[in-house]
């Protein structure tokens, strides 16, 4: 496994966790900032991950 | 002589020598790291109901240091990429700035993080003597809500019983506590202002004086019971237990609980691998780099697989995060 299939494995993972931090916040009303932040990282992880796919696909691993 | 598939893959494996070497590495890691993961889940699963701490990591600066690993992530890959496209000096700072969240991720689990724990102080109370202390357990309330039992007394430690270890300790605290209550114009010795009990030194030899953590002293507190983003502020409340009613005292250091001891373990282990990414990044980073005059590409595959170790590092602390600081 080249380092940019598990840099795309890595930040599928901190999607994860940013969403599951997300839910812990909500769901135990630890922090409404927090919560909110943490759903806004996973989504601009997931974005970052789409972009880094496309702009890497010319580098020959 | 030349060593064959240094720099190009070999066509069976389609690996470079390092590339397999790296990954056979990380197969022994899986398996270290995996082990202690397991053996963080049998304690927890293990322990008695009441001994399985919460709540006493510090989340924002946990979640700062999350981020700062998953910045230090994307700026190694960004690092190897601009060595595969040849433009050295954006290489150069991409892994500059990785070198840089290694360090600020260390030195906030050095100087921030490890000292708060060494600093704080907790006395598990003997099953037969936790009755008397109820005024800070709160256990008829916890057992009203069906929750476990609570079975420690946590805080600042302002005085110990003489002959104690921690007796250097609790006169430094003392100290810093006396200063509080001059502030706040309290006052020494006994008292009751601004809601606080005020208790530093007592007259026996043998009694613990803690400054109290929130949940002890407002133990009947729902908040208490409700995990929380922001650490709960430490209280100007103290209480005197007496060191015949103590099971086990100690700082928050490996030897308090099998928390702190798979804690420290994990992360102590886990800082160990931060700074020996840093070190071989800094290598990369300065008399390494020359390597890119004579070939930028085995230069590149170095990076690439000191980049797959510290991607392996930054996914052990995405696991250790959310287990230690949140669940």
């Amino acid at each position: 496994m080249s380092l940019r299939a598990f840099h795309i494995l890595f930040i599928a993972l901190s999607v994860l966790m940013a969403a599951a931090c997300s839910a812990w916040a909500f769901l135990n009303q630890a922090g409404v900032i927090f919560g909110g932040c943490s759903a806004l990282v996973s989504v601009g992880l997931v974005v970052y991950g789409v972009r880094f796919l496309s702009k890497t696909r010319n580098i020959i691993v | 002589m030349q060593i064959p598939h240094e720099v190009t893959a070999r066509p069976d494996t389609g690996l470079y020598n390092s590339k397999l070497g790296i990954w056979l590495f990380l197969a022994s890691e899986v398996m270290l790291f995996g082990g202690l993961f397991s053996g963080y889940i049998f304690l927890r699963m293990g322990a008695e109901p009441g001994y399985w701490p919460h709540g006493l990591l510090n989340v924002p600066v946990g979640t700062m240091n999350t981020a700062v690993l998953i910045v230090s992530s994307v700026t190694v890959v960004m690092a190897w990429a601009a060595l595969k496209m040849r433009q050295f000096l954006q290489y150069k700072m991409y892994m500059l700035i990785t070198i840089i969240c290694g360090i600020i991720f260390l030195g906030v689990k050095l100087s921030y993080e490890y000292p708060q724990k060494f600093d704080h102080f907790g006395a598990f109370i003997r099953k037969d003597s936790l009755s008397k202390y109820e005024a800070y357990l709160g256990n008829e309330f916890l057992k009203s809500k069906n929750l476990d039992p609570r079975v420690e007394i946590s805080g600042h430690l302002l005085d110990a019983p003489k002959g104690s270890p921690y007796e250097a300790v609790a006169k430094k605290n003392a100290e810093h506590f006396k200063h509080m209550l001059h502030e706040e114009g309290i006052g020494g010795g006994h008292g009751d202002g601004h809601g606080a009990q005020v208790q530093v030194q007592t007259e026996a030899t043998d009694d613990y004086v803690i400054q109290l953590d929130p949940a002890n002293a407002r133990p009947t507190d729902p908040a208490n019971e409700a995990p929380s983003f922001l650490p709960k502020k430490q209280t100007m409340m103290t209480a005197v237990v007496k060191a015949a009613d103590v099971e086990n005292a100690s700082m928050f250091v490996p030897r308090h609980s099998p928390y702190f001891a798979i804690y420290f373990t994990i992360t102590g282990l886990h800082g160990l691998h931060v700074l020996g990414g840093v070190l071989v990044f800094i290598y990369f980073w300065g008399p390494g780099s020359k390597l890119y005059q004579r070939n930028p590409e085995h230069l590149a595959n170095r990076v690439e697989v000191a980049g797959l170790f510290w991607h392996f590092v930054d996914l052990v602390w995405i696991f250790v995060f959310p287990l230690f600081y949140l669940l």
